[in-house]
């Protein structure tokens, strides 16, 4: 019964051959470590923020006048609207961290270089919407937060020359932040961009199983055809997409091996996250902010107005710098160069362990200085955090020149032919 | 099929010019969708002029009016604030007020129409947030001046008369708006002097 109706189906629709060719017999290489879990943890993010994210939708009320009165409504009256809402905003923070310690794996394990460039820039992209959704999501609580938050962040368009100030009241589309701006971005977070972010996540995959998981070895699991003996490939059977092209060795079948050890970092995660959700849902000051549980107020700046923990290490490039459009453009630049990472590489070999010290030194100096800034992005503007912010946006600048410099003419370590365990 | 000899110039010449057509059409469906994001006809009314009895403030103390959604800062200022003020001159970035921060009658040392009463956006020129209004405690931030403004967001600082201190991230001065006194008594914003 159900092998005809599979029959039926797979004449008029590729049904099996797409779960083989990206599931079932997608080679993935044997030896992933807990890094790799992150990418199956931001997508199970994804969907928890699309499925909360509708639901709150039911309750909310995009305008000046309703929004904060709503969110009030869905934590108090409708019933568990507490529990989605808190599902919502500590997924987003749960997004921005599982994103994060995507990208450190990448950076190690040499992911970004050639021929994984596209991936590597489809993934920018999803980061690059994410902070877009994040931002204009964080608006709709309408709180005091919410309100100049927003405003610091369009205001940085105002820093463009000649068309900045027509730019900024066109995004407004208002004299100062209003109920007109809170209803564009409500539309753009809840219909626009997920539908962006849910494209650009489906090629990312795409273009992933075109080219192939990396892993930590850094060493290709797709051989050239016809160079690897038969009883040195793998045993797993695979999909002719592969294997038509190359010999595969020390690959293991995504579904059931993978999927089923990503389970577990799905139960790990989740223990953490419940955690957070149930016992600390505004993550101590950082997640929710004080000031937003007070209303929009258009003539009072927060004492202390910092953004959200994830935008802290952009936040602080922008602030050490005394210029507003130089500071504007330093941020934007700081994430420009994580897209244009894989051409500042030079370098051949992948894997942090094959490369030379240099580049472990300045890889972990990359992310001492990220940290540094991502926690004074969230402290006061004093003249002491100043200084420290400028000496770690030079160390996160400085890894993409350095890297450029010494990847050219590297010392590297012999790299196996195979991956070794 | 027939055997037709293809004309190829004519084939690309088409082609083009079903591009051109095709792209027209989208940058006239462009139009709406960028054109609705202006601020709208009703945004555009609220900003009537506002108008602010000055009568009942003290020397020294500053209230705030909402002119088109913004905080407008109207400070009584006092005799030793006035007088102390171009001791910081070399301090600042716009001293004498070049930059086009201010309407005309009020391009003078005290950045006003009448010296006692300062009135200005309350909108950091850097990324606009509402700057800090400090009486008395201001040596912390630049030392030996006693009041000033310190934006809370990003560090900037200015004068009693709205002027930027250097080695800040703000550009320009606080922004004077439009402003004239109908009476003694009675400031009115969004209408300049002479206008009404």
């Amino acid at each position: 019964m159900l092998t005809n109706f599979m029959a039926w189906m797979d004449k008029r629709l590729p049904l099996t051959d797409a779960w083989n060719k990206h599931l079932a017999q997608y080679p993935a290489p044997k030896n992933f470590n807990f890094w790799y879990f992150f990418g199956s943890l931001a997508m199970l993010v994804l969907v928890n923020q699309i499925l909360t994210g509708v639901w709150l939708t039911m309750s909310y009320e995009p305008s000046g006048d309703g929004a904060f009165a709503s969110v009030e409504y869905i934590m108090r009256d409708v019933d568990y609207g507490w529990l989605l809402r808190y599902m919502h905003s500590t997924g987003a923070s749960a997004f921005f961290i599982v994103v994060y310690l995507h990208m450190m794996r990448g950076l190690m394990y040499g992911s970004y270089q050639k021929p994984r460039e596209l991936l590597w820039i489809f993934g920018m992209l999803i980061f690059l919407v994410l902070m877009a959704e994040a931002f204009m999501g964080y608006l709709l609580p309408w709180g005091n937060m919410s309100y100049w938050g927003a405003q610091v962040i369009i205001s940085l368009f105002g820093a463009i020359p000649i068309v900045g100030d027509d730019l900024t009241q066109w995004i407004r589309g208002d004299y100062v932040i209003s109920g007109a701006t809170l209803n564009r971005f409500f539309a753009l977070h809840v219909v626009a961009m997920p539908l962006v972010l849910v494209i650009l996540v489906f090629l990312h995959i795409l273009a992933l199983h075109e080219v192939g998981s990396n892993n930590p070895e850094g060493v290709e699991v797709k051989k050239k055809k016809g160079s690897i003996k038969l009883e040195d490939q793998s045993k797993f059977k695979f999909h002719a997409q592969y294997t038509d092209k190359y010999d595969i060795v020390d690959a293991i079948p995504f579904h059931p091996y993978y999927s089923v050890k990503d389970i577990m970092g799905v139960a790990f995660f989740l223990f953490i996250f419940c955690w957070v959700m149930f016992f600390a849902p505004e993550g101590g000051g950082y997640f929710i902010e004080a000031p937003n549980f007070e209303p929009a107020n258009g003539l009072k700046t927060p004492e202390h107005i910092v953004p959200v923990w994830y935008f802290g290490p952009f936040y602080t490039i922008l602030r050490v710098v005394p210029d507003k459009l130089l500071g504007a453009a330093a941020m934007f630049g700081a994430i420009i160069m994580l897209f244009a990472l894989p051409w500042f590489d030079r370098g051949t070999v992948k894997a942090m362990k094959y490369r030379c010290t240099l580049h472990t030194v300045n890889l972990i100096q990359f992310v001492i200085s990220f940290l540094i800034l991502g926690y004074l992005g969230t402290k006061a503007a004093t003249p002491l955090n100043n200084m420290i912010g400028t000496v770690a946006s030079f160390g996160y600048f400085g890894f993409f020149i350095a890297l450029w410099f010494y990847s050219k003419n590297e010392k590297t370590k012999p790299v196996p032919e195979r991956v070794s365990h | 099929m027939s055997n037709v000899p293809v004309n190829n110039g004519r084939r690309r010449f088409l082609t083009a010019a079903t591009a051109v057509v095709g792209g027209a059409g989208v940058v006239g469906v462009a139009v709406p969708f960028i054109g609705s994001w202006n601020p709208s006809a009703r945004a555009k009314a609220a900003g009537a002029p506002v108008e602010v009895n000055v009568g009942k403030i003290e020397p020294g103390q500053l209230i705030r009016a909402e002119w088109r959604g913004k905080p407008v800062y109207v400070v009584r200022r006092t005799e030793a604030t006035l007088n102390g003020l171009a001791k910081f001159d070399d301090q600042l970035r716009d001293p004498n007020s070049e930059k086009a921060q201010q309407p005309s009658y009020a391009t003078n040392a005290y950045r006003s129409i009448k010296p006692e009463f300062l009135v200005a956006l309350g909108v950091c020129t850097h990324l606009g947030c509402a700057p800090t209004h400090h009486k008395g405690d201001f040596d912390q931030f630049v030392d030996g001046m006693s009041d000033g403004f310190f934006c809370p967001c990003h560090g900037s600082k200015f004068d009693m008369a709205g002027r930027v201190f250097q080695g800040v991230p703000a550009p320009l001065n606080l922004m004077v708006p439009e402003h004239s006194f109908i009476s003694e008594d009675t400031l009115l914003i969004g209408v300049g002097q002479g206008e009404a």
